[in-house]
């Protein structure tokens, strides 16, 4: 038998939890650098897998490194069965990525470090298992799983508002869950054998009547929808992100509203192409007023950390456009590299949002003023991943956007993705004016002059960051490669 | 060479990243280490364009996938033709002379280092956008441009002038962006590639149908549009201004501003398609070139009058290129194509020294303002007759680099006469504006004596490149003279070869325009028989349109910014109140529909169990007081029963109504006892029993 390397991404963060519940609560060094060393090895898995699928599996669309179907609970038919493709392989390397760097952004944290540390390592856990998961069941336990050791990371380690924004975070998603949960169950019933195997009822479900189609697309839809979140089930996001600590606002933008989109992806897309075909217009209007409705509200925001959460509601808004025109191959690309490239860059914006938060204890845009010339290294990363959130070239923002208009504009409305070009402009409008505010203009001395530049560990958590987007944006071909055979096997089973 | 001409690109950027990592604390081995950089591509260019001569102007290109979904693949390549061989060139030698120039003009400041990684980044994206073989590619470097032109203008981010200057630039160049944005999927979709030889092909070939051809090409000017700062996206570029002088003649007059025209020079075969969009380029060109010559004609900022000469110089070009292909869309021969982009190369090169010895003179006298100069030809030696060499070289003096290539912009508008009548007088103007500027800066008395008395010439490295650029605005036009049998017409051109011939009749009119408006300005400010303050005068609303730049900051900010803002702030707190306010009231409607549940529990369902039980008890007092143990009460009630049944017995019969009334009343008396005797019985118990009996249920 071939080594579990999916299996193991999962299960050595649950490992990690417990040497971590185990270690001496006040040995907050030993806390910290066991998590971090521990959550390097799903991220050196996750990049080998990446690597060898990359080497040897991207030419076709079958799972790669399928590991079961082992029986779970046989009278319900539940299977332990985990596997990747051209989807979830980008998404496993992100999380891997952010779940250590994120560890490292957490370094600062004084505060109950030991359950904070096995909190996380918990949250990386749930994280792989929803992209490695194959089985209804196995990925409802994973999604649900998530959302206690996120609880808690907010609720406990937040800002002045956490147990509201907990809650609201807990409880919105919950309910998501619920329609999920119902749906789940509609499928395993109308299924023959009763089966929760996600590649058999892709291969069945488009087979159900319209009408079981639609209700079941919705229900998933809204489930998804909160998680992305698509207009208007968005309001959880800016408080989420705002009340929690640094680090898990970069997993919160960087994985977890991936998830929404990826489950679309799996599962709702493929699976009911009939409902998408009805629905996909409607899709469309929904991701274009994201991505307007985030640009206006992320302009008239005074706090940092607020507007860098709109904007993932304008970001993600790209994601739906491009998810509703499913028949290009090119559109969904670009889908999956804005995925990707948000991930990077706005996971960056939050980690520097936290560089400087610790550092002046304010997120008040209007408190600033010409940073730049006291902190001119803080100040040209910032300005770099500014850059990248407002799409210019040559970094991974633009070329996503770029795939997702061009395929957009060839499936859908013209006018529709004409109206949505609006975000590039309004999306330089909102990044700019922060810059100004922030970094350029008269520099207050008196107030600001003891403000320290960014130190070597943070420059650290960034800079692979960094070297990523310029990557993806100069040479996106092996990514695309990478997903490719994937893609166009997704296109066809939604175009059934 | 012309197979690694990407290396012309390549170099800059490394010398970018060189000293952004290793020389940022090393300020004059960044300096030289940039200039050899630039040096090197500009020796390469110089090749390039040699090689390219020798293949009679045979392109040549190459190309990798940017990335291959079938359907949709971007190219990254490289297009070495006649057009692009000359832009590198341009831009080399300007880009030299400005990083020249720079190493005196940028002496002392903190940033020294920083700015030449700038600039090499700046030259860096500029000649990968005239090296790109496809639109997708010219659109990412033309994106890259706008960056490098955003933080050189912020270059001194701490005045908050350009702190503004800077965003104004990058989103207004950027609306224009989003129209290139638009063409570049209609080219996707419809030509399904982005090379330049693939679409070209397509449309002359009448794949693409004209009305979509028409879009294309209308988008894809919207892009020139921003970029060389045409009506009405020219806002920008005045207050681009702000960046250090070095910057503004080599990106804000040179090149990138040019970049515009060279875009609808490279897509000429798209407009040449759509007779209706070239029209459009042509009257939106003479639009830009006349409202920005007349505002140049009062500024009293040497580089804003200088900014909205360039402005009206592009406009220029763009008009000749409209016209050219409108002219060609109706079958017609003319020299527009070439005019444009020869006076883009003309252009570049005084337009260049233009700003470089503004540089100087500002250096010399601190000061922007002319009305504060004065008298300075005498302390600036090489300065001012760098100065009026290029000034005469955009009049159009005979026989100046600038004479040339405006006479064939003449010669392009000489069909149309609207164009024409327009375009002579757009020359005057130009000589006036820029006669203006010399006499007030170099003759006449010192208005400012302080300035005056510290003003002196400026150090070797900044006044070198100035004598080369003028030797370039004096002869550079000579590669297009008109008697040249293999001149410039003949090298860079479109569809056919053109030859040029000499139109005596044009050379002689547009050359009487030019030195009258140099005569006027003499009049008026050299030997004042003209009073400048009473023309402004008599002339009041028009002089204070034209200084106020015809409002159109203000209607900006009214019409645009300002709603756009307040948008934002309206959506953000429909955000906060109905939608999140929608999520946090089924928040609180679910809390009180609980509390509703807790009250009904209570209530009712408690109160139902607890009331039966109420009940059970009470029937149970009455059962107890009925059973007394005295044998009259047994008796009185046998009795009551026998009546009742008895009268009930009466009922049954066919006289049933009249009986009703009597039994009600035995009914009610019998009720009347039973009552009296119960509160005789409840009063009778002790209070104390009774409340235990309660806690007990």
């Amino acid at each position: 038998m071939e080594f579990p390397y999916l299996s193991s991404l999962i299960f050595v963060p649950i490992f990690g939890m417990v040497v971590v519940m185990f270690l001496p609560k006040e040995n907050h060094k030993a806390i910290r650098w066991t998590a971090t060393i521990i959550s390097l090895i799903p991220m050196l898995v996750s990049f080998w897998l990446t690597w060898d699928y990359f080497v040897n599996f991207s030419g076709s669309a079958a799972m790669a490194y399928q590991e079961g179907p082992y029986s779970w609970i046989p009278s319900l038919n539940v299977q332990y069965l985990l596997g990747v493709d051209g989807i979830s392989v980008p998404m496993l390397f992100l999380t891997g990525l952010l779940s250590t760097l994120s560890l490292l952004a957490s370094f600062g944290i004084t505060n109950r470090v030991k359950e904070y540390f096995a909190f996380f390592l918990l949250l990386e856990a749930g994280m792989m298992g929803v992209f490695v998961s194959l089985d209804f069941f196995l990925f409802y336990v994973f999604w649900e799983i998530m959302l206690v050791p996120m609880y808690f990371l907010i609720g406990v380690w937040g800002g002045p508002r956490k147990e509201y924004a907990a809650i609201k975070f807990f409880l919105y998603t919950l309910f998501g869950s619920i329609f999920m949960l119902v749906s789940i169950l509609i499928l395993y019933f109308t299924s023959e054998p009763h089966t929760l195997n996600m590649l058999t009822l892709i291969e069945t479900c488009p087979t159900l009547s319209h009408s079981l189609q639609m209700v079941c697309f919705i229900f998933f839809f809204i489930s998804f929808a909160i998680k992305v979140p698509v207009w208007p089930f968005h309001t959880w996001l800016p408080d989420a992100h705002v009340e929690a600590p640094t680090a898990v606002s970069v997993i919160l933008a960087g994985v977890l509203l991936k998830m929404g989109t990826y489950a679309m992806l799996r599962v709702s897309w493929p699976m009911f192409p009939d409902a998408l075909r009805t629905l996909s217009f409607w899709i469309a209007i929904l991701g274009v007023i994201a991505i307007i409705y985030g640009a206006l509200v992320s302009m008239a925001q005074k706090d940092l950390k607020k507007l860098v959460a709109y904007s993932s509601v304008s970001h993600m808004g790209y994601c739906m456009l491009a998810l509703a025109a499913f028949s290009s191959v090119t559109a969904i690309a670009g889908c999956m590299f804005q995925m990707v490239s948000h991930g990077l860059i706005t996971g960056a914006l939050f980690l520097l949002v936290g560089v400087l938060y610790d550092r002046a204890h304010t997120r008040e845009i209007a408190a600033f003023g010409g940073i730049g010339a006291k902190l001119p290294v803080y100040s040209g990363i910032m300005i770099f991943f500014s850059m990248a959130a407002l799409g210019l070239p040559g970094m991974s923002g633009f070329v996503s956007e770029f795939m997702i208009f061009v395929g957009a504009f060839g499936a859908l409305s013209k006018v529709l993705v004409g109206i949505s070009v609006l975000g590039v402009v309004l999306g330089a409008a909102y990044m700019l004016r922060m810059v100004q505010r922030i970094f350029l203009g008269e520099f207050d001395k008196a107030k600001w002059g003891g403000l320290t530049e960014i130190n070597f560990r943070e420059i650290v958590t960034v800079a692979p960051l960094m070297v990523l987007t310029v990557a993806i944006g100069v040479y996106p071909a092996p990514l695309s490669n990478l997903m490719r055979a994937t893609l166009e096997n997704l296109v066809t089973l939604m175009a059934r | 060479m012309t197979e690694h001409s990407y290396l012309i690109a390549l170099l800059p950027l490394l010398s970018f990243l060189i000293i952004v990592f290793f020389l940022r604390w090393k300020e004059m081995l960044s300096a030289v280490f940039s200039i050899m950089i630039i040096l090197a591509s500009w020796v390469m260019s110089i090749i390039v364009l040699i090689e390219t001569l020798a293949r009679h102007g045979e392109p040549y290109e190459a190309y990798y996938k940017f990335i291959d979904l079938g359907s949709f693949v971007p190219e990254i390549g490289i297009l070495i033709d006649p057009l692009a061989a000359v832009m590198l060139l341009v831009v080399t030698t300007v880009g030299a002379s400005v990083e020249i120039y720079s190493v005196g003009y940028m002496h002392g400041d903190p940033r020294f280092s920083r700015f030449f990684a700038y600039l090499s980044l700046f030259l860096f994206s500029m000649l990968g956008l005239v090296l790109a073989n496809n639109f997708f590619m010219i659109f990412i470097f033309w994106e890259l441009v706008g960056l490098t032109s955003y933080l050189l203008i912020g270059f001194w981010f701490e005045k908050v002038s350009a702190a503004d200057a800077c965003k104004k630039a990058f989103i207004t160049t950027r609306i224009g962006d989003l129209g290139f944005l638009v063409g570049l999927f209609l080219i996707a979709v419809y030509a399904g590639t982005f090379n330049y030889g693939g679409v070209f092909d397509q449309i002359s070939a009448g794949v693409i149908p004209a009305g979509i051809v028409t879009l294309i090409a209308i988008f894809v000017f919207c892009g020139a549009v921003g970029k060389s700062a045409q009506f009405p996206l020219h806002v920008w570029l005045p207050d681009a201004m702000e960046g250090p002088t070095p910057v503004s003649a080599l990106i804000h007059a040179a090149t990138m501003v040019a970049a515009g025209v060279y875009l609808v020079a490279r897509a000429m075969t798209v407009f040449v398609g759509s007779a209706e969009a070239s029209l459009v380029v042509a009257i939106i060109g003479l639009i830009t070139s006349f409202m920005a010559a007349s505002i140049a004609l009062v500024q009293n900022d040497i580089k804003r009058v200088l900014a909205y000469s360039t402005v009206s110089q592009l406009g220029y070009m763009m008009m000749a290129l409209g016209l050219y292909g409108y002219d060609s869309a109706m079958g017609l021969h003319s020299p527009g194509f070439y005019a444009g982009t020869f006076h883009l190369m003309t252009h570049a090169f005084f337009k260049g020294l233009l700003f470089l010895a503004a540089g100087s003179i500002i250096h010399a006298i601190r000061t922007n303002n002319i009305q504060e100069m004065g008298g300075l030809f005498s302390k600036l030696k090489l300065t001012a007759p760098a100065f009026i060499i290029a000034s005469l070289s955009i009049a159009g003096i005979f026989p100046l680099s600038g004479f040339w290539s405006k006479d064939e912009i003449v010669a392009t508008a000489s069909h149309h006469p609207v164009f024409l009548v327009f375009t002579l007088l757009i020359a005057f103007m130009t000589a006036f504006y820029m006669f203006r500027l010399c006499f007030l800066t170099f003759f006449g008395e010192p208005r400012d004596k302080e300035k005056y008395e510290h003003a002196h010439e400026s150090p070797k490295s900044m006044t070198y490149p100035l004598v080369f650029l003028a030797f370039l605005a004096i002869f550079a036009g000579w590669v297009g003279l008109p008697w040249l049998q293999n001149g410039f017409a003949s090298f860079v051109y479109h569809g056919e070869p053109y030859h040029p011939h000499a139109n005596w009749w044009l050379m002689i009119i547009s050359t009487i325009m030019a030195v009258s408006g140099i005569g006027l300005a003499y009049l008026m400010y050299y030997k004042k028989s003209i009073s400048a303050d009473r023309v402004a005068e008599k002339f009041k609303p028009l002089y204070t349109l034209l200084y106020n730049k015809y409002y159109f900051d203000e209607l900006y900010d009214a019409v645009l910014i300002r709603p756009v803002m307040a948008f934002g702030r309206l959506m953000w707190r429909f955000d906060a109140v109905v939608i999140d306010g929608l999520v946090n009231g089924t928040a609180w409607a679910t809390v009180f529909w609980a509390d509703m549940k807790q009250w009904f529990d209570k209530w009712i369902v408690d109160g139902a169990v607890n009331g039966s039980g109420w009940i059970v008890r009470q029937s149970g007092n009455i059962g107890r007081f009925l059973q007394t143990g005295r044998v009259q009460s047994y008796t009185f009630f046998a009795l009551l029963l026998v009546v009742l049944v008895s009268l009930f017995k009466l009922e049954v019969g066919p006289q049933e109504r009249e009986v009703g009334w009597p039994v009600l009343t035995i009914l009610l008396a019998v009720g009347i006892i039973f009552l009296a005797i119960l509160s005789r019985t409840i009063g009778r118990q002790p209070a104390g029993q009774e409340t235990k009996q309660e806690e007990h249920v």
